[in-house]
């Protein structure tokens, strides 16, 4: 792949982690970082920068983004390579917790507390001068002041997650890192997550999150690092990587009143790289996705064919990501 | 130490399912007692020893030193600890401090109370087998929390080490008591009475070091152990 498109990528919108970091934000590094387990290589030689301001971790289940963040938080050992945390290599060095807040993915959290007491103890554990003061300020921000009361037992899913990053921000970090906070919420609570996310990347901390799923990050970042198999696959703004995304060639399967003259229509056209007719469905590899997609219902009405179905075959996430590695 | 730290793993520990195992234990201790109490002082040792030093000590601070710090390991709720600034012997101390203090309560005092009940009074055999499981109470807890921070099949390996190490290889093999704690613990139990039935075979000093050895060498390494936490199992 894709070391050197990754390079190339990164030099471009990447970058504003970098300038900021100039005016004193906390930046988290991998230099050639690996991880891996007997013959598993579960993260290979990554290299990546990521700023002040929101970041998303993008990948496939099982490419390595948790591992990623484990590295990142401290709580794995880079088989290779570094990764630091403010110029501080984060493997047994617990005092870039003071910088630090880890939102893990895994649901495990002290269910006979109250909301409020995991997060004082949080405020506690980490010698705040004010810790009752902090925790509600935390509470707060995450909008769970009114169940503060009720132990974690009782909350719903997206009440754990708000909790669990209430906790992990309780003394102010510098850097967040959340491990696919948006599991198992709700759009409503999704959206304030988002919010939330926003602005604190606003006041110019560093945040990063995972997830596979394309849209949360669509909404959320404009930086994007892309983690395939392991790998770097792509990084830098997200309108960049969603064109290569869209670029790519994609197989649509068609119904249409008349698919033998609009495979004959079709073939013509230079978005369409091939058009197959089996069995009265019509399977059409597009060259363009963007293109293809204005151009057939364009044509279908010139020459009067009724489409019945347009089904993308390809839409998945596997298939996106497999593209980007190839590239 | 921590209060933070010894409060949130005391509420862990009373709320567990696993707690419950524990109530039976200190129980039969103090039954036996009671229905021995017309035994000879030889019989009141051996039960003193075989039950309570040997059997019901051990497997309370089993299931302690376990609990405080292997399940936090198993449900994942430790990583909410270790992802803050403060030292890993502070959280493992801390750890280690609830399991002694719960150990010598459902553990040490139920031996207390059946060798009084069993001598009558507060006999020295009685204060004898006390003192050692006082000193019980504070040495398998800190093997068994360093065993948690090792392997997540804390309780598995804790048993096997009881069954085979401490009860039959220090039973059978005489070479092997220098290095069985059940041993230590009879050594302090005979050092703290004047009672001439109960007979340690390894010497006092012997008993002393290995112990401080033993303590030191489970605090540092259940500490490193926890500096280098690592989540591997839940990333792949």
């Amino acid at each position: 792949m894709t070391g050197d498109r990754a390079e190339n990528l990164q030099q471009s919108p990447a970058v504003p982690g970098v300038q900021t970091a100039a005016r004193g934000g906390t930046l988290v590094e991998l230099q050639n970082a690996s991880k891996w387990y007997g013959n598993v290589v579960a993260v290979n030689d990554i290299t990546m920068t990521i700023g002040p301001g929101l970041t998303g971790l993008l990948g496939p289940n099982g490419a390595g983004k948790s591992t990623l963040l484990h590295l990142m938080a401290g709580f794995l050992a880079p088989s290779r390579g570094e990764v630091l945390l403010g110029g501080t290599p984060t493997w047994r060095h617990i005092d870039v917790y003071r910088r630090l807040g880890l939102v893990p993915e895994r649901d495990a959290l002290y269910d006979f507390l109250t909301g409020e007491e995991f997060v004082y103890a949080s405020a506690k554990l980490h010698k705040l001068r004010d810790p009752r003061a902090a925790a509600r300020r935390a509470i707060e921000l995450v909008d769970m002041a009114e169940p503060a009361d009720r132990r974690i037992q009782t909350y719903s899913k997206g009440m754990r997650q708000r909790i669990k990053v209430a906790a992990a921000f309780v003394h102010d970090p510098q850097v967040l890192l959340l491990d696919e906070p948006f599991n198992g919420m709700d759009p409503r609570q999704r959206l304030h997550m988002m919010d939330l996310l926003h602005r604190l990347a606003a006041e110019g901390r560093t945040i990063l999150f995972s997830s596979h799923i394309l849209a949360e990050v669509e909404r959320l970042s404009g930086i994007v690092q892309v983690i395939v198999s392991g790998r770097l696959a792509a990084s830098g703004d997200y309108r960049h990587i969603r064109r290569l995304m869209t670029n790519r060639p994609h197989v649509f399967q068609l119904r249409s009143s008349d698919n033998r003259r609009l495979a004959a229509v079709l073939i013509g056209d230079p978005s369409v790289a091939g058009v197959e007719l089996d069995d009265g469905a019509l399977t059409v590899r597009a060259a363009d996705f963007g293109e293809f997609t204005h151009v057939l219902p364009r044509l279908a009405k010139t020459h009067e064919i009724r489409l019945r179905e347009v089904l993308n075959t390809d839409e998945s996430l596997d298939s996106v990501f497999s593209y980007l590695v190839a590239q | 130490m921590n209060g933070t730290i010894i409060s949130i793993t005391l509420r862990g520990l009373l709320g567990r399912r696993r707690a419950l195992l524990l109530i039976p234990l200190p129980l039969v201790v103090i039954g036996v007692g009671l229905l021995a109490r017309d035994s000879t002082q030889a019989e009141a040792v051996d039960i003193l020893n075989g039950l309570g030093l040997s059997t019901v000590l051990p497997l309370t601070a089993l299931i302690l030193g376990t609990a405080v710090l292997g399940s936090e390991m198993e449900d994942g709720n430790l990583v909410h600890l270790l992802a803050k600034p403060i030292s890993r012997a502070e959280i493992l101390l801390s750890k280690l401090l609830v399991a002694v203090v719960a150990t010598v309560f459902v553990g040490a005092v139920p031996i207390l109370i059946a060798g009084i009940l069993m001598t009558g009074s507060y006999s020295s055999i009685a204060q004898g087998f006390f003192v050692g499981a006082l000193a019980g109470s504070v040495l398998y807890p800190a093997i068994f929390v360093a065993l948690s921070a090792v392997t997540k099949r804390a309780v598995v390996f804790g048993l096997v080490y009881l069954l085979l190490w401490e009860g039959v290889l220090g039973t059978w093999l005489r070479g092997t008591r220098m290095l069985s704690v059940r041993h230590y613990l009879l050594q302090f139990a005979d050092a703290s009475s004047t009672s001439p039935f109960i007979n340690a075979d390894v010497s006092f000093a012997t008993s002393v070091i290995m112990s401080a050895i033993l303590l030191g060498l489970a605090v540092w390494f259940g500490t490193d152990r926890l500096r280098s936490y690592n989540m591997a199992h839940e990333a792949i």
